[in-house]
C-alpha cells in the first residue's frame, strides 16, 4: 500500500499549482477570500481563462475539448482549484447540462450547445425541484404538452440556483400522467431562459444573497428538437447525472484552505488573554474537524484509487457528499465562533478591506444550504443504505 | 498512490484469515478464554509457523521485514476475531524495542520468532495516565554495577504468562522528566517480581506488577535517555492499534447489518426501518473514516522521520479511530437491543474489545491534546 502520489502526479499538481498562481487574477482571488458574493461576470472571467487554457472541462472527451486526464489527475486539479482560492465553477452546463449531452444529446444539440458551454458564452440553470418535489422529486408537475413540433411547458420550479443569470434551463417535465410509475411520463427539455412566459422571481434567504429563484412556466413554448433523449426517458437522464461521476463532492481543498484560514483567524483573536488557538474548548473541536478533513481527504483518495481500478462509483459519491458538506458547515460555525462578539456586526463595508469577520455569520447561514441542496445529506444516507448496504 | 494491499500482503492476510477462520472460530475463542491461560499456545505456534511472530523485524535478524504497513492487515484480522494472544505485546512492541537496543537481540529476536519467548510492556503508572514518560519507578546503579528496579506497573497486558518484561524506570530527575528513563528487560519470573493478575474487560489476561530490588537482564537504548526510543514504539503500536480496531469494527458493523436484515419486529426486518438505517450509514462513515487513517498512521510510523509529524499523525488517526470504537460499539449493541449485550453473541465481546482499544495507549482526549501541541500553527502562536 502506498499513500503517497507518483512523482508524475506530484509533477501535475505542481503545474496546476503554478499555472493557478500565475493565472488566477488577484481581484477574483481576493474576493472569494473575502466570501463576497459573485456576479456572472466574475464568474464568466474565470471560466474564460480556463476555457482559453483548455482546462475548463476536463472530463469530457477529448474531442469536445476535455484534457484526457484520468481520474487522479481531474482530482488534483479540482483540489488545486479550491485550495487556491479559484471561483467555483458553475456546475450547470459543464458538469450537468454537459454531460447529459455527451451521453444522450442528438449530433445537432452537442453542435448547438457544447462549444457554448465550453465557451462560457451560454449559462445554465437547472430545473428541477418543485414546491410540491423536493426530495420527491417525481413528484413532479409541471406538464409540457405536445403540439406539433412544440411542447407547451406549464408550471412552477423552485431552488432555482442563477436562474437570474441564466441563459438556458434544463427541465424535468411531465410529458405524460398515464403510467402508475411517477418516474415514468417525465421528459428533460432545454428551455430558452428568454421565452415568452417565463418569469423569474427571486428567493430571498437569510443571508441576505441572491442565489435562488423561483421560475414560472405560463404556456412557454419548446421546440420538440430541445428535448434531450426520448419523450418519457427524462427519469433515465436525470439518474445518469445522479451516478455521474464527481470527484469533486467532498471538496477537500477549498475546505483545506478554509482551515488553515480559521487557524490563523483564532490565533489572531484574543480571549483571556490569550490567542482563542490555545483555548481548549475550542482547539478540540477544530481538531476534531482538522482530523476529519485528513481522513475524508485519504478516504476519497481510496475511493478515487478504486475507480481507477474500474469500480463504478456509487455510493461512496453519497458519502463524500455527506461528510464533505457536515465539515464545511463545521467550518463556518466555527469562523463565526472566533469572532465571537463581533460575529454580530454586519458592517456594508468593511472598515479594512481583508476583514472578513462581517460577513463570517452570513456565511453561517448561507452554509446551511450544503446539506440540503444536490440531494438532502438524508437522500444520501437513503442512498448509502439502498446501494452499499442493500437495506 | 495504491491502496489496495500487494500480492504479497494479500497472500499474507488470506492465510491469516484462513488460520483464523479454522481456529479462532467464536466457540474455540470462548474454549480459549475460559482457560486459565486466557490464550492458547497451539494458536501462538501455528503463528509462528505462518511467519508472523517475524513480521516487522528485519530479515538480517531473522525476521519478515513490512514495517507496520505490512503488519496492518493482521493486526486487522486480529481485532475481527478478538484474537487473545499477546501478539501486539510480543511482535508490535517487545521485538521492536529489541531490536532496536538490545545488545542479545538476536537471541531474543530468533526465540521470539520460534514463538518460544513472549513479551509484556510495563510502562503505566497509577499516577501516569496516558503519558508514557511520566515514570516513578526506579533504576538504580549497584555496587556490582548491575541494575535493579523498584516499583509497581499498573495494567500490564499479558504479563502473568509473559516470559519478558519490558520496564521503563528511572535512573533520575522528577517524575514527569523526559529525561532520567531507560527501558530494561526484566524475567517475568526473577527474583523480587510480584505478579497479581487479573483479567481486562475483553479478556485478556494482565496484572499489576511491583518490583522490589528486581535485576535486570539488560538495558534497552541509551542509558537515562529512552523517552524517543519509547514514544516512537508506543506510536507505531498505536498505529497497529489503530488498524486492529478496524477489524473490530468491521465486525461489528457487519453484525449489525446482518442483524437488521433477518431480525422482523412488526411484520417486517427492523432494517427496513430509516431510523434505524441512517445509523447503520453513520456507522459505516465511522468506519471508512477509521480506516483511513489507520492506513495513514501505518504508513506514516513506517516513513517519518520527524518526531513531531510522526506524533501529530498518529494522535490524528487514534482520535479518529477512538471516537468510531465508541460509536460504533455503542451503536452495534443498541440496534442488536438485548441480545447485543448479552455473553452469547459476538457483538458483546467485540464491544468490549472496542472500549479497551478506544483507550490503549491513550484516549481521544489524550491524542487531541497531543495533535494540537504538535501543530505548527499552535507552536508559532505561542512563540
Amino acid at each position: 500500500m502506498d499513500l503517497d502520489y507518483s512523482a508524475e502526479e506530484l509533477a501535475f499538481r505542481d503545474t496546476v499549482r503554478d499555472w493557478l498562481r500565475a493565472h488566477l487574477p488577484d481581484d477574483l482571488r481576493a474576493r472569494v477570500a473575502r466570501y463576497d458574493p459573485l456576479s456572472r461576470d466574475d464568474l464568466a472571467r474565470w471560466h474564460g481563462i480556463l476555457a482559453a487554457k483548455r482546462w475548463i472541462a476536463p472530463a469530457w472527451p477529448v474531442e469536445w475539448g476535455g484534457t484526457g486526464w484520468n481520474v487522479v489527475q481531474r482530482y488534483l486539479f479540482e483540489e488545486e482549484c479550491g485550495y487556491a482560492g479559484a471561483p467555483p465553477l458553475s456546475p450547470f452546463g459543464l458538469m450537468m447540462c454537459g454531460p447529459v449531452l455527451l451521453r444522450f444529446g442528438s449530433p445537432a444539440q452537442k453542435e448547438r450547445f457544447l462549444p457554448r458551454i465550453y465557451d462560457g458564452s451560454e449559462f445554465w440553470c437547472q430545473g428541477y425541484s418543485e414546491p410540491g418535489a423536493g426530495s420527491d422529486l417525481a413528484s413532479l408537475r409541471t406538464a409540457a404538452v405536445r403540439k406539433g413540433d412544440r411542447y407547451v411547458v406549464d408550471g412552477q420550479k423552485i431552488w432555482t440556483t442563477h436562474a437570474h443569470m441564466a441563459d438556458w434551463i434544463f427541465c424535468l417535465v411531465r410529458t405524460s400522467r398515464e403510467s402508475e410509475r411517477r418516474q415514468e411520463g417525465i421528459s428533460f427539455l432545454l428551455i430558452d431562459m428568454r421565452s415568452p412566459g417565463i418569469t423569474v422571481r427571486p428567493l430571498a434567504l437569510m443571508d441576505g444573497g441572491r442565489e435562488v429563484n423561483e421560475v414560472f412556466f405560463d404556456g412557454v413554448e419548446v421546440p420538440v428538437e430541445q428535448r434531450v433523449h426520448d419523450e418519457g426517458a427524462g427519469w433515465t437522464v436525470a439518474k445518469y447525472l445522479l451516478g455521474h461521476e464527481r470527484m469533486n463532492t467532498a471538496r477537500i481543498g477549498a475546505s483545506r484552505r478554509e482551515l488553515e484560514k480559521l487557524k490563523d483567524y483564532a490565533a489572531r483573536q484574543m480571549r483571556n488573554g490569550r490567542p482563542l488557538l490555545d483555548d481548549t474548548r475550542f482547539r478540540d473541536k477544530l481538531s476534531r474537524l482538522e482530523i476529519e478533513i485528513m481522513a475524508l481527504s485519504i478516504t476519497n483518495l481510496r475511493f478515487l484509487d478504486a475507480l481507477r481500478a474500474g469500480r463504478a462509483p456509487g455510493a461512496d459519491v453519497s458519502m463524500l457528499k455527506l461528510r464533505g458538506t457536515e465539515i464545511q458547515q463545521t467550518l463556518t460555525e466555527l469562523m463565526m465562533e472566533a469572532a465571537g462578539p463581533l460575529a454580530q456586526a454586519l458592517p456594508a463595508q468593511a472598515r479594512d478591506a481583508d476583514d472578513v469577520t462581517g460577513r463570517l455569520a452570513l456565511r453561517y447561514c448561507n452554509y446551511r444550504k450544503t446539506t440540503i441542496y444536490a440531494g438532502s445529506n438524508e437522500i444520501q444516507r437513503n442512498i448509502i443504505a439502498k446501494q452499499a448496504l442493500e437495506l | 498512490m495504491k491502496f489496495d494491499p500487494d500480492d504479497e500482503q494479500r497472500l499474507l492476510a488470506e492465510s491469516v484469515e484462513r488460520l483464523l477462520a479454522r481456529d479462532y472460530g467464536f466457540d474455540a475463542r470462548r474454549r480459549i478464554l475460559a482457560s486459565d491461560a486466557s490464550w492458547s499456545r497451539e494458536v501462538w505456534a501455528s503463528f509462528a509457523e505462518l511467519g508472523l511472530l517475524g513480521l516487522g523485524v528485519d530479515p538480517e535478524h531473522g525476521g519478515f521485514g513490512g514495517g507496520a504497513s505490512g503488519t496492518q492487515c493482521v493486526m486487522e484480522a486480529i481485532g475481527e476475531s478478538l484474537v487473545l494472544e499477546p501478539y501486539l505485546s510480543t511482535v508490535g512492541i517487545g521485538a521492536r524495542l529489541i531490536e532496536r537496543g538490545a545488545a542479545r537481540k538476536a537471541t531474543w529476536l530468533a526465540d521470539i520468532i520460534a514463538g518460544r519467548l513472549t513479551v509484556a510492556l510495563a510502562t503505566t503508572e497509577s499516577e501516569s495516565g496516558y503519558t508514557p514518560t511520566h515514570v516513578r519507578t526506579r533504576a538504580r546503579q549497584t555496587a556490582s554495577d548491575d541494575i535493579r528496579l523498584d516499583g509497581e506497573k499498573r495494567v500490564v497486558l499479558h504479563a502473568p504468562d509473559a516470559d519478558l518484561l519490558i520496564v521503563s524506570a528511572r535512573s533520575d530527575g522528577e517524575p514527569d522528566a523526559r529525561d532520567g528513563i531507560g527501558l530494561f528487560l526484566v524475567e517475568r519470573a526473577a527474583p523480587g517480581v510480584t505478579v497479581h493478575p487479573y483479567r481486562t474487560l475483553d479478556g485478556l489476561r494482565a496484572a499489576d506488577v511491583v518490583f522490589s530490588d528486581v535485576p535486570v537482564v539488560e538495558r534497552i537504548g541509551p542509558p537515562g535517555a529512552a523517552a524517543p526510543l519509547l514514544e516512537e514504539a508506543l506510536d507505531h503500536a498505536t498505529a497497529l492499534v489503530c488498524a486492529e480496531a478496524v477489524g473490530a469494527l468491521r465486525y461489528a458493523n457487519a453484525a449489525t447489518l446482518a442483524y437488521l436484515k433477518e431480525r422482523r419486529q412488526f411484520g417486517v426486518p427492523i432494517g427496513s426501518f430509516q431510523a434505524l438505517q441512517h445509523r447503520m450509514v453513520d456507522m459505516t462513515v465511522s468506519y471508512e473514516q477509521a480506516k483511513s487513517m489507520a492506513a495513514l498512521a501505518c504508513s506514516t510510523v513506517d516513513r517519518e522521520r520527524d518526531p513531531r509529524r510522526r506524533q501529530r499523525v498518529v494522535s490524528a488517526a487514534k482520535v479518529r479511530v477512538a471516537d468510531a470504537c465508541r460509536h460504533v460499539s455503542q451503536e452495534a449493541v443498541q440496534l442488536h437491543g438485548g441480545m447485543g449485550m448479552t455473553e452469547e453473541l459476538k457483538i458483546s465481546h467485540t464491544f468490549r474489545r472496542l472500549t479497551r482499544l478506544a483507550q490503549q495507549f491513550g484516549d481521544a482526549d489524550h491524542h487531541l491534546a497531543r495533535f494540537a501541541a504538535c501543530d505548527p500553527a499552535s507552536v508559532e502562536a505561542n512563540a
